[in-house]
């Protein structure tokens, strides 16, 4: 019998702890099966955030380093600038990417850090119970938007991966979505290019991917993933930003 | 006096809500009380348990080590739990899910079918409160019917309309002890 | 009976800060103390604040630095390592003269730690953990009660002295649910807040700033802040003392540690054992004076932390070798029971050959 469909050897052989319909067991198995086809599994540096993901080093075979909460670029940079010919990535949620990581984030951005950012968007702040996120949509009630966000108190939710694909440091900026299984292929096309920009010496790439949150957002599994194409589509299109390959 | 009590069940089972209900009794009957909810990391499925601590003087450690009471509510809970019964201490179990029994010979056991009351009667969302109702019955620690005059506190504006159901089924409770002893 | 409501630690502490007048609060999710923003995002609208969730709690500590040079009562809120974030704008609240309110719910460290109770930040709350030479006042309640209380108080301390105030909770202190009597603002006199930016209408205009690059300006500005200083030392500390009057054995114990030890000094003068505790309730400006009235006539202390040793610090300094003093702690967020430390009295008590 032919074997078709494994683990990969990128990842630990430990059950995931994420909730049920959660994004993140999607985003690590793209991740890890990446790593090992592009065969940087001993040569690989991952960063992960503080949120749900903070345990990511259980469940990747791989050197990883924690950083705090939203100085996962900054860390990057550091392995990146000391060990020039590794691959390093970060794995970040909303709040490290683009709350209080926004500085690292524009700045690392800024430079053409030669690292990749893959950037988990799901519109709130799960570790910490539902608060909302510099990603939070207009009218979405979170624990401390409790009315709905209001863009004249809150603001407008913050596209962050669109200000960077504005900056000239940055090679390759996408965003993809979780919502059906062609677009989880297509992201892990652009996960794959988003490496190999970097094993090609080129600046910083981001993968930004929506992903479900079904236990903050109050929904089932099911309906989280369909309300990634009824409404986070709507409001984070999904395309590709920049892309020095491409002309 | 001091007495401590540990309700433990899965999350979404109300244990945390009959064990506020006893702590604001309590208050209200004039008793120094501390209330501690811990939840598991899920946050739904999770385990959910509270220690409340009910004196007649200012209470050290809101924590207990060896509760005088348990409330088991489910499987997991008894598993966690039965070790840390103080001796001769009594533990209350739901025995329409909880197949398990201590292993110890040194706690007296209260079964109760409460989830198979609450099915048979009012719905098993309020097999807590049937538990709580056989619990107090049995303990004495505060009265029923302070506990039912203060259900409208820990219900809230938002909850309000469940107030009666959960009248009952702590009334369920209270008839089906009585029956049994 | 007064009206009494059950209450959790950091809504209790959310409500009495509403009720202290406190209209801005500026904070950033994380836990153990999440219920505060959550309370405060609700509540404040209720009673026409601002409640905004900062992008961070440096944003946040910022935003409570404009608020407060408003003339607004302002708080924010964190756990440990958002605390270590805010360093630098305390420190300049403190170099401004700033009135505000930073509330710390302590949890397991160094690093991201975990998110059980501890008591890892003393040094960090009453060294001035910002840089420069400032103090700030903290406070460490030990029941739900208190702390709503002491919140209160400590609006009025920010504005009587225009200094930052910490309040130096843990995780334990956050979750705990106790009667509280939601006593409503005691009105005092204020010293006027001539030094409110408000639009320099029909008066000089005003700046607020911490630059000062002539050096002896800067030396009676420390001195100045100094003078304050003193002037809380003589007048804000305060203490809670337990079973003393007749102990050979004093533990010295503050917060959640304190309730903790006080159960195991019940128990162990059942058994016999002429035990006190003294409970600091500010940290700084440390309880000095009580301690070593104390020492005249008690001539054992424990010091107990839930940290490998911090507070200990302050009481051998206090102590200045006039008596004996140990420490047992329990760090990491282990939350030990009256029982354990029933023990580690005994134990004490036989090895010193404490008589009595």
């Amino acid at each position: 019998m032919k074997k078709v469909f494994t683990k990969p050897k990128s990842l630990k052989d430990v059950p995931f702890h994420y909730c049920p319909g959660c994004g993140h067991s999607i985003i690590h198995r793209l991740v890890a099966e990446v790593i090992d086809e592009l065969g940087i599994s001993d040569c690989v540096i991952g960063v992960p955030p503080a949120g749900c993901a903070v345990l990511a080093y259980n469940y990747f075979d791989i050197d990883m380093c924690e950083a705090p909460h939203g100085r996962g670029c900054a860390v990057a940079t550091g392995f990146k600038r000391a060990q020039p010919d590794k691959i390093v990535f970060t794995y970040q949620g909303d709040g490290d990417m683009a709350a209080i990581g926004t500085a690292e984030t524009l700045h690392a951005a800024n430079r053409g850090e030669r690292i990749t950012a893959i950037f988990v968007n799901n519109a709130v702040y799960g570790m910490t119970g539902g608060q909302m996120a510099p990603t939070t949509m207009i009218g979405q009630k979170t624990t401390t938007s409790p009315f709905g966000r209001r863009p004249e108190v809150e603001g407008y939710p913050l596209l962050i991966t669109d200000l960077i694909a504005t900056l000239k440091g940055p090679s390759y900026v996408v965003r993809h979505s979780l919502a059906t299984p062609a677009k989880i292929l297509a992201t892990k096309k652009s996960i794959k290019k988003a490496f190999e920009m970097q094993i090609k010496g080129l600046g910083f790439s981001l993968v930004e991917v929506l992903s479900p949150c079904p236990t903050n957002w109050k929904l089932s599994a099911v309906d989280a993933f369909k309300f990634l194409e009824s409404r986070m589509e709507k409001e984070f299109p999904i395309g590709v930003f920049k892309d020095v390959t491409k002309g | 006096m001091l007495i401590k009590t540990v309700m433990s069940g899965i999350g979404g089972q109300g244990i945390l809500f009959s064990g506020l209900c006893m702590a604001w009794a309590a208050m209200y009957e004039g008793h120094f009380v501390t209330y501690l909810p811990s939840y598991g990391a899920e946050m739904r499925g999770g385990v959910a348990s509270c220690t409340i601590a009910i004196s007649d003087e200012e209470i050290a450690s809101p924590i207990s080590s060896e509760p005088d009471y348990l409330v088991l509510m489910d499987n997991l809970s008894l598993a966690r739990l039965q070790n840390q019964c103080a001796s001769g201490g009594e533990v209350f179990i739901n025995t329409s899910i909880v197949s398990d029994r201590p292993i110890r010979r040194d706690l007296e056991l209260v079964e109760i079918p409460v989830t198979d009351l609450a099915e048979a009667s009012i719905g098993v969302r309020y097999a807590n409160m049937i538990m709580l109702g056989a619990f107090i019955g049995r303990t004495h620690l505060v009265k029923i019917s302070t506990i039912i005059s203060n259900m409208d506190k820990v219900l809230g504006k938002e909850k309000a309309r469940f107030k009666d159901k959960n009248i009952e089924a702590v009334n369920i409770g209270l008839e089906y002890l009585s029956k049994e002893t | 009976m007064e009206n009494k409501v059950l209450m959790k630690g950091t809504n209790a502490l959310a409500e009495a800060a509403i009720q202290a007048g406190c209209r801005c609060y500026f904070g950033y999710p994380i836990t153990p103390q999440n219920e505060l923003p959550e309370y405060m995002a609700r509540r404040m609208a209720e009673v026409g604040g601002v409640f905004l969730q900062g992008e961070s709690e440096i944003a946040s500590i910022n935003m409570v630095l404009g608020a407060a040079a408003s003339g607004v009562r302002s708080m924010t809120s964190s756990s440990s390592p958002g605390i270590s974030l805010k360093q630098e704008g305390i420190s300049f609240l403190a170099a401004m003269e700033l009135p505000a309110l930073i509330v710390n719910i302590m949890r397991g460290g160094p690093g991201l730690g975990n998110i059980a109770p501890s008591q890892g930040d003393y040094y960090q709350a009453t060294r001035g953990g910002g840089h420069g030479d400032y103090r700030t006042p903290v406070f460490a309640p030990a029941s739900i009660q208190e702390l709503y209380d002491i919140t209160m108080y400590a609006f009025d301390v920010a504005d009587i002295y225009r200094t930052p105030v910490v309040i130096l909770g843990d995780g334990m202190m956050g979750q705990i649910v106790e009667p509280t009597v939601c006593r409503k603002r005691q009105e005092i006199d204020l010293p006027p807040k001539d030094y409110v930016l408000d639009g320099a209408k029909g008066r000089p205009s005003r700046i607020i700033r911490s630059l000062i690059l002539d050096t002896f300006e800067m030396e009676e500005h420390n001195w100045k802040l100094k003078r304050k200083y003193d002037l809380m030392r003589g007048r804000l500390p305060q203490h809670e003392e337990f079973m003393v009057a007749d102990a050979k054995l004093v533990i010295v114990a503050y917060g959640t540690a304190a309730r903790i030890a006080k159960g195991a000094v019940k128990r162990a003068r059942r058994e016999g054992l002429s035990v006190g505790l003294l409970r600091p309730i500010t940290l700084w400006p440390f309880p000095t004076q009580a301690i070593q009235d104390i020492a005249k006539k008690v001539k054992h202390f424990l010091v107990f932390e839930m940290s490998t040793g911090q507070m200990v610090d302050d009481v051998l300094l206090a102590l200045g070798g006039k008596a004996q003093c140990e420490f047992y702690g329990r760090p990491g967020g282990v939350v030990p029971t009256p029982m354990e430390i029933t023990r580690i009295i005994g134990r004490y008590w036989v090895q010193k050959e404490i008589l009595g």
